[in-house]
């Protein structure tokens, strides 16, 4: 394109003072948009039309008691696990942040461990913990011992894969957390200091109102995460969603079709989440993006939208 | 309480070392009650060190530092020193207070609500009391009818303001200003120094980091001069502000009387 230079005589400019402007023309959304749409038409009517997917069979299993079954184990497990994963999370990230050198190594070496084991050999580990430790005993020390249980009937695949995906959690959720408190100015908490005010009284008031804003959107997405990963201990056998499916495909052989099930499923569920988090990032995280997302006008980036 | 005559703040030989650095380099220094006293020098010469050692947000090695008759941060027992536990220090950080350069207001809070946080937190009183002296030094500071305003809302000088309400609200035995309008726009400075004047008038006692050197020679008692950790020169006001013998406190001032003297006047003549 050349850039010409207009020059507009004077009793002219002053005609241009009320006169209206034509909006310049965006031809390219119009294609763009077009050449979308129509991808995603053919993808769809592709779904729709192809018999692999058993669209009939997927209703049929939809609200099947095994599955209903299934997915309730998995959001159980889920729920568990993040509250178990916070409540461990958070002393971590505390920990990390002490005066104190053992608390602080102590923590980075836990977040670096659980972080760097894959969560499946993790899950395996625990699973087959009877080899490692054969019989976890209770007893008072250098004293008698008060219960002896084989690892193997103590831990159950369940509890192993609780286990197991909460120490995952608690080191994601220590690094969120982490980053919440980090992002926090440190004048507040001075100033919270000058006034004499306990550390209690200064992490409830102060710090956490202001670290969840980011605290928020990253632990969401963390559960979001959880969820799906939950699917992982369908490996040891624990009846979840996925695993569910699984069995009754290993009988009828309809493999395609019933995890289309688990997938609207777990579809379902990361959506129900979704809204969740946004309700929650309204109502203890006001005036951040939570917000801004909703208005008109300019992208986050500055793009118009 | 110690007698009425005694000085509010005793400072004798305060040392803090970070590192390798000297921060303070043995301070001597009495307030007295009712008194105003300004605190110069160049940046870097541990004039906010000072403070936030006398408020015990840092912690110093050497010398004494002793408040309306109480030793801060130490209990002195068979010719030792003893640090004191956090509860006692928490204590004494209570009966002073700071104004930030900063503000450091608590952002999710409303004016009013950053006013009686603290004395709320700490049971000082019950909570419609706190909130009708909330109200009250609120309305002190020109800010009547803005209690349900967030920092956000607030100019910067407005701001500072609330954080001057919210300081006094803790009842303090000695205010600290650490440059409190080094971050506002020239022409709020004026009006959060008017506060500052009316504070002064009514007898409390002040220690102010500042660079307004005209706030200093028509407020302060004393100022001190501070550079490199020590106090070179300290006296009235008019003394060191206008007829220093000192070379260094001279050649510091200069930058201030070129120009920018009425720096922080309610009307700034440099435009």
């Amino acid at each position: 394109m050349t850039t010409q230079m207009q020059t507009i005589a004077a009793q002219d400019l002053n005609e241009c003072r009320n006169m209206p402007v034509t909006p310049r023309r965006h031809p390219g959304r119009a294609v763009a948009g077009a050449v979308v749409l129509i991808f995603l038409g053919w993808l769809a009517l592709g779904a729709v039309r192809n018999p692999a997917f058993g669209w009939l069979t997927v209703i049929h299993y939809l609200f099947n008691r095994d599955i209903l079954r299934g997915l309730g184990l998995t959001l159980w497990l889920t729920a568990v696990v993040a509250v178990l994963g916070f409540a461990l999370g958070t002393p971590l990230a505390l920990m990390r942040l002490s005066a104190n050198p053992v608390l602080r190594t102590t923590s980075a070496a836990y977040v670096w461990l659980f972080r760097s084991v894959p969560l499946l050999v993790q899950l395996l580990f625990w699973y087959n913990i009877g080899y490692l430790v054969p019989v976890i005993t209770v007893r008072i020390p250098f004293g008698p011992t008060l219960l002896a249980l084989p690892s193997r009937d103590l831990i159950s695949a369940q509890l192993a894969a609780i286990i197991g995906l909460t120490v995952h959690e608690a080191a994601y959720a220590a690094e969120i957390v982490r980053g919440g408190l980090l992002s926090v100015d440190p004048g507040l908490m001075e100033a919270a200091r000058s006034f004499g005010l306990s550390p209690r009284s200064i992490f409830r008031h102060v710090i956490l109102p202001q670290a969840l804003p980011t605290v928020l959107p990253a632990a969401g997405n963390l559960i979001v995460g959880t969820l799906k990963g939950t699917s992982i201990v369908s490996i040891i056998a624990v009846s979840d969603l996925l695993y569910s499916a699984q069995l009754i495909y290993n009988q009828n052989y309809q493999i395609v079709p019933l995890l289309m099930v688990a997938t609207l499923w777990y579809i379902a569920a990361t959506t129900c989440l979704g809204v969740l988090q946004r309700f929650i990032e309204r109502r203890y995280a006001p005036g951040t993006l939570a917000q801004a997302g909703g208005r008109k006008g300019r992208g986050p980036l500055g793009a118009d939208v | 309480m110690n007698s009425p005559n005694a000085p509010m703040v005793r400072i004798r030989g305060l040392r803090k070392v970070a590192g390798q650095a000297v921060l303070l380099d043995g301070i001597d220094l009495d307030v007295a009650r009712g008194e105003v006293l300004c605190v110069i020098g160049p940046s870097g010469s541990g004039k906010s060190t000072l403070l936030r050692c006398l408020h015990q947000l840092e912690t110093f090695q050497r010398g004494v530092i002793e408040i309306d008759g109480e030793l801060m941060g130490r209990r002195l027992s068979e010719g030792r020193l003893h640090e004191l536990p956090e509860r006692e220090i928490r204590r004494q950080r209570a009966q002073v207070a700071m104004v930030f350069q900063s503000f450091n207001l608590f952002p999710h809070m409303t004016a009013q609500q950053n006013v009686a946080f603290a004395p709320t937190q700490l049971g000082k009183d019950s909570q419609a009391a706190i909130a009708a002296l909330a109200r009250e030094l609120l309305a002190r500071v020109g800010l009547a009818g803005r209690e349900d305003a967030y920092p956000a809302e607030l100019s910067g000088g407005q701001q500072q303001r609330v954080a001057i309400a919210r300081a006094l609200a803790m009842q303090p035995k000695v205010m600290l200003f650490d440059e409190p309008t080094s971050a506002l726009d020239p022409e709020l400075v004026g009006e959060v120094l008017e506060v500052m004047r009316e504070l002064a008038r009514n007898g409390l006692t002040m220690i102010v980091v500042t660079h307004e050197i005209e706030f200093a020679l028509s407020v302060a008692h004393r100022v001190a001069f501070l550079e490199g950790g020590r106090i070179l020169e300290h006296g009235a006001a008019g003394e060191v502000l206008t007829r220093s013998a000192h070379v260094r406190t001279q050649a510091f001032l200069r930058r201030f009387n070129t120009g920018v003297g009425s720096q922080g006047t309610a009307k700034p003549s440099r435009l």
